[in-house]
């Protein structure tokens, strides 16, 4: 069980800003685009130079290597990107329970990626993620191009891993109707800023 | 040089080769491939390196001086470092894009060819330049290549595919393992020229060295002998500078927080 504690993070375009998730918990972020609410993710993630004290539970970044705290701390991406032709090199097992519940049979895995629609490859990426088990999930619009069942049983999933797992969630969502659903907190974003 | 097989060029020689080429830009300039004009700079830029150089050699061979010699080597793998940072799209900004295939190239023709003359070749004094100097010539310019290739490569790829090397970090990957095929690729790039080169030697190809020798009067088995330590030399020397420059500018292109920085690039 640990939180996501951020203090006085500052990148370029965002910051210098504070918040905290709780562990089990959801924090959903809006706000116009442009007001850096990526950057902001990016930046919790170490993708991006930026400052400031981040920390999930009593590990701080700082204290050990990136490619380390980007394993706990995971971002996904609005767009996958995918460095093998097929998908299935792209993570050590695809649950066949997971590719159910997100409605992919499992030839998915083995046809070109570039054949998939954007929606199977965002489904996918999600999966990639999961099956990691980072403790915190930094989520960029991951329902962006699906339909309605697929974003339903998207955020299921999602609120199912956080549950299991007890993971702290930052989601990045521009639906009013998807954040009354899912998020424990909402804060808006403008201009780099939470208010 | 005074045997009976060697015919020495004279000017007329060289204008009919000459004629030639400008032959070969007229037919640029008519049908608009545009590139006569490069055609034209690099055939003058060579004509006059490469006279300067004969007559600078030849003051050298006479007075042997050590530092003279340094500096020789010195202003070869100055240019030769600018030649290969200056074929790059996408370097590295600053000193690193400069420094990384200069250091590179230290490392791989320099000591290779300096070992070659103390340790194969063993002239008196070891630093003879009729050895050191063509010998350096040769493998710098071969380095060259390969690495200007290498990074070039290196820099357009990560530069295209970010997304799948931050998609690998973002996962959890260290940065070694993100670019990697992006670095075997550029590696693979940049020796595929000498390996081409070895492959093809003798049966497709006569190789430059073992031409000028032949047509110099020498005996075609010695020429060969010596064209293999060339071939052996460069290929190595391709192969350690390549991965050297690879590996710098690779490195250079995550900071301490295995962030990739293609702001680095321009």
């Amino acid at each position: 069980m640990a939180s996501l504690h951020v203090t006085g993070l500052k990148g370029s375009g965002i910051g210098p800003l504070s918040l905290q998730v709780g562990a089990g918990e959801t924090l959903c972020i809006h706000g116009p685009s442009g007001s850096g609410k990526t950057l902001l993710l990016r930046a919790i993630a170490d993708l991006d130079p930026n400052s400031g004290e981040v920390a999930l539970g009593d590990m701080r970044r700082s204290d050990i290597p990136a490619h380390r705290w980007r394993r706990e701390v995971m971002y996904l991406a609005p767009e996958s990107h995918w460095w093998a032709d097929r998908a299935r090199p792209h993570a050590p097992q695809w649950p066949q329970d997971m590719l159910q519940a997100l409605e992919l049979d499992s030839g998915v895995l083995d046809r070109e990626i570039r054949q998939l629609s954007s929606g199977e490859r965002q489904r996918l990426a999600l999966i990639r993620v999961l099956v990691r088990s980072p403790r915190v999930l930094l989520l960029d619009e991951p329902t962006a191009n699906l339909d309605p069942n697929n974003v339903e049983a998207v955020e299921q999933m999602i609120m199912d891993y956080r549950e299991r797992h007890a993971a702290a969630v930052l989601w990045v969502s521009h639906d009013p109707a998807q954040r009354e659903r899912i998020a424990t907190r909402s804060r808006r974003m403008q201009q780099g800023q939470l208010q | 040089m005074n045997d009976p097989a060697f015919i020495p060029l004279d000017s007329g020689d060289l204008l009919i080769a000459a004629g030639l080429l400008l032959l070969a830009g007229v037919l640029s300039w008519a049908l608009r491939l545009d590139v006569e004009r490069r055609l034209l700079i690099a055939a003058a830029r060579s004509t006059v390196q490469l006279l300067l150089l004969g007559l600078i050699l030849h003051s050298i061979f006479s007075t042997q001086s050590l530092w003279l010699i340094m500096l020789v080597m010195s202003v070869m793998l100055a240019v030769a470092g600018y030649e290969a940072w200056s074929r790059q799209t996408r370097r590295l900004k600053g000193w690193w894009g400069y420094g990384t295939g200069a250091l590179s190239m230290l490392l791989s023709s320099v000591t290779i060819a300096l070992m070659s003359v103390s340790v194969i070749l063993q002239p008196t004094p070891w630093y003879h330049p009729q050895y050191l100097i063509p010998l350096l010539g040769m493998m710098l310019g071969n380095t060259m290549t390969g690495i200007a290739v290498a990074m070039d490569t290196l820099g357009r790829e990560a530069w295209s595919r970010r997304g799948e090397i931050e998609a690998r970090l973002t996962l959890g990957e260290i940065p070694g393992a993100a670019i990697g095929d992006i670095r075997r690729a550029s590696l693979r790039a940049g020796l595929i020229p000498i390996i081409n080169s070895m492959t093809t030697a003798g049966v497709v190809s006569l190789p430059g060295m073992m031409t000028g020798q032949i047509l110099a009067g020498g005996a075609p088995f010695e020429a060969a002998k010596y064209q293999l330590m060339i071939l052996f030399l460069i290929a190595a020397g391709t192969a350690i500078g390549s991965a050297s420059a690879v590996l710098i500018m690779s490195h250079r292109l995550f900071d301490a927080r295995e962030r990739l920085r293609l702001d680095r690039l321009k």
